[in-house]
């Protein structure tokens, strides 16, 4: 029986790609995606339920079909635990048919989900995670990485703070992958722009709540500049004991991942000055505000937040897969991939965006400072934009990914 | 480098006197009505909401809320100790643990859905604002006034508990309540005033921390945990104890944050095991 049963599961994997090729149209009669984030913990403002809004969005305004079939959007929780996220993804490949997942802010979420993807030959678009790594050495053929990445951040707000004359940088850094990376990245940009790094305070994230005496190191080391390798509640922390503690604005503080919620939380009083890295800023043309206030007054958005990058960007991103598999006429993960990195990304986040064969998107980047609250003129008037960086600056080249599924 | 040890010395006893407020809140519940109280880091960041709503939407300012925010955990201490703990105190106290566990997912629950995970920040009262520099560190007026406050009411509630009648009371209640209610005291009044001062201890911790960290629905689920150990190094419902033992660590915190900052954050717990083996009860307590 068992011989028998495994002859002909082998049978129907032959078949399979066959009747794929042969139909050319969606497997299991619709386009599933899955949209798994933070939806509670420290990052579920700046991704989690705004994320399953900004993907519902984009799938409404499609018109919630494609070829014919409807694209039905389902979400979970990873809680920011890398086996969580890893079975989820499994159970929706399996079980649910997913189609492509995306955001999985969280490094270790995507990094447990993207070998599972490249196993089932599913596609993931991350918005919210930025390890680098994940169009570099860890790359998989079926990833885009959409929104963000700690080179861009690093170098974004790390090369302009040297230039205004930012020399010497301390960290205060998130003990995991993604402090660590970002801490490295923003180090060499550092270094290669003529400035030095004197050292750094790493401390446990999630969970630290009290940063004084990581400040404290901060302070004693003298450093002009104080980078925050950290996201979310540590950055919002840091920012506000740094103000107690005097240690700004003697010395500088430099936001490598901030986000808008953020900064609404901290409130502009102790925000003002920053300066800070983003792929998407909700007032910077009309383009831009169009969307972010139908996102903002979209009824299931309680909080009546303005989008993040992160939630930007997913719309951006499940906009450009649907077309694509309505281009290439089937949700086939190898013709979809394809088409999507043929195809420049051109809407409201990103103007000529291209996905490189790495999987990474390389779009324009706007370097920002936070707003003094006499410069805010109306709600959610937060960032004056210093500077537009060109994508082929704001992200690594192809050939600097070192991505092992690039031929040379 | 001297300068950087008195300087993570300090913030250690900034740290503790947080510690010793909240465990002490802990240790007379425990001691009491034997309740291990996980609600705890909720009601602290209950008390602290308190005080950000009564600003935000009433425009009611830090001084009044030092008082108000004590008041609603401890009228919310007393409501839970009268319709459900009060049910739990035959049985044996994992039930009580569980169902203030319960609780705290309950309140953390119904803020995260409220008001989200970045929180609100909380302004520095405008008196309090700035600092001094103390030569070997900055110390902001508003922690120097942490450490002076906390320790204030720490003492002055072991004072009314070891030193006065009503006190005595609370101690009798403690060692035998079947013998106290036969000699005309109102046991179950005085176990729910207990419990709804303790919880009013965590609500003005709360407050306390309002300016200094981010209000946020998960607040106390970061600092009970290290409270706990606290109490349970202290010894489990000493008075004395807990508050001791809440400086005693922020300060051990401190230098381990100055000679091996990685173990900063397990330090509390080893601290914990090797108490637990040499002194079953605890530092202060008394084998039962």
């Amino acid at each position: 029986m068992e011989r028998l049963i495994s002859k002909a599961l082998w049978l129907a994997t032959l078949a399979l790609p066959l009747a794929a090729g042969a139909q050319g149209k969606v497997t299991d009669d619709a386009v599933r995606i899955g949209v798994l984030t933070d939806m509670t913990g420290y990052y579920s403002d700046l991704a989690g339920p705004g994320s399953v809004l900004a993907v519902q969005m984009a799938v409404d305004d499609f018109g919630g079909k494609v070829l014919g079939k409807p694209v039905e959007v389902i979400s979970a929780d990873h809680q920011n635990k890398a086996d969580i996220a890893s079975n989820t993804a499994r159970k929706w490949f399996d079980e649910s048919k997913v189609d492509v997942i995306v955001d999985m802010v969280s490094s270790s979420t995507a990094g447990a989900v993207m070998p599972v993807a490249a196993e089932k030959k599913r596609i993931t678009l991350l918005s919210g995670p930025a390890t680098t790594a994940f169009t570099g050495e860890k790359c998989t053929p079926y990833n885009i990485h959409y929104t963000y990445n700690n080179w861009a951040l690093a170098n974004g707000t790390g090369r302009e703070v040297v230039a205004q004359g930012g020399k010497t940088w301390f960290f205060v850094t998130a003990d995991y992958v993604f402090g660590k990376s970002l801490e490295e990245d923003t180090s060499s940009v550092v270094k290669s722009a003529g400035g030095k790094v004197l050292g750094s305070a790493r401390h446990p994230s999630p969970g630290t709540t009290d940063f004084s005496s990581y400040l404290l190191q901060a302070q004693a080391s003298g450093a002009q500049i104080i980078g925050m390798a950290n996201a979310g509640a540590d950055t919002v922390n840091t920012i506000k004991q740094a103000k107690e503690f005097g240690v700004t604005p003697k010395q500088s503080l430099a936001g490598l991942l901030v986000f808008i919620s953020d900064v609404n939380a901290l409130g502009l009083a102790n925000a003002k000055g920053l300066y800070l890295t983003t792929a998407f800023y909700w007032d910077l043309d009309d383009a831009t505000r169009t969307w972010a206030k139908k996102f903002q007054s979209h009824p299931d958005n309680k909080k009546k937040a303005m989008p993040t990058m992160v939630q930007a960007g997913l719309y951006s991103a499940v906009t450009h897969y649907l077309n694509a598999v309505k281009a290439v006429g089937t949700d086939d993960a190898d013709a979809v991939i394809a088409r999507m990195k043929a195809t420049p990304v051109n809407d409201f986040f990103a103007k000529n965006g291209v996905i490189g064969p790495d999987g990474l998107h390389r779009h324009d980047m706007f370097l920002a400072r936070v707003k003094a609250p006499e410069e805010s003129k109306y709600p959610w008037d937060y960032y004056t934009i210093v500077k537009r960086i060109p994508a082929a600056e704001a992200f690594p080249s192809v050939e600097m990914q070192k991505c092992p599924l690039v031929k040379k | 480098m001297a300068q950087a040890l008195f300087g993570q010395l300090l913030i250690g006893l900034i740290n503790g006197s947080f510690y010793a407020l909240l465990s002490l809140g802990l240790a007379i519940i425990f001691g009491l009505l034997n309740i291990v109280n996980f609600a705890h880091g909720a009601l602290y960041m209950v008390g602290a909401f308190a005080a950000w709503i009564a600003l935000d939407v009433l425009g009611i300012g830090y001084w009044p809320a030092l008082l108000l925010a004590p008041a609603v955990t401890f009228l919310l201490g007393v409501v839970i100790e009268r319709t459900m703990l009060r049910r739990l105190y035959q049985l044996d106290n994992l039930y009580g643990l569980l169902l203030t566990f319960g609780l705290t997912l309950i309140l953390e629950g119904t803020f995260h859905h409220r008001y989200g995970n970045s929180g609100n920040s909380y302004p520095v009262p405008e008196a309090l604002a700035g600092g001094s520099n103390l030569g070997f560190m900055f110390l902001p007026r508003y922690r120097a006034w942490v450490v002076v406050v906390s320790l204030a009411v720490c003492f002055a509630s072991w004072w009314v508990i070891e030193r006065t009648r009503l006190g005595s009371y609370l101690r009798a209640g403690t060692e035998n309540p079947k013998l106290l209610q036969a000699f005309g005291v109102n046991v179950p009044l005085m176990f729910t005033l207990t419990y709804g001062f303790g919880v009013a201890l965590a609500g003005f911790a709360g407050v306390m921390a309002a300016p200094i960290y981010q209000v946020t629905p998960s607040m106390g689920s970061n600092l009970v945990i290290v409270v706990f150990a606290v109490v349970v190094i202290g010894g489990m419902g000493s008075i004395l104890g807990s508050i001791v033992t809440g400086v005693g660590l922020g300060l051990l915190e401190g230098l381990t944050k100055y000679f091996y900052p990685p173990a900063a954050s397990t330090v509390v717990f080893v601290a914990m095991a090797a108490v637990l083996l040499v002194r079953p009860a605890g530092l202060f307590g008394r084998e039962r």
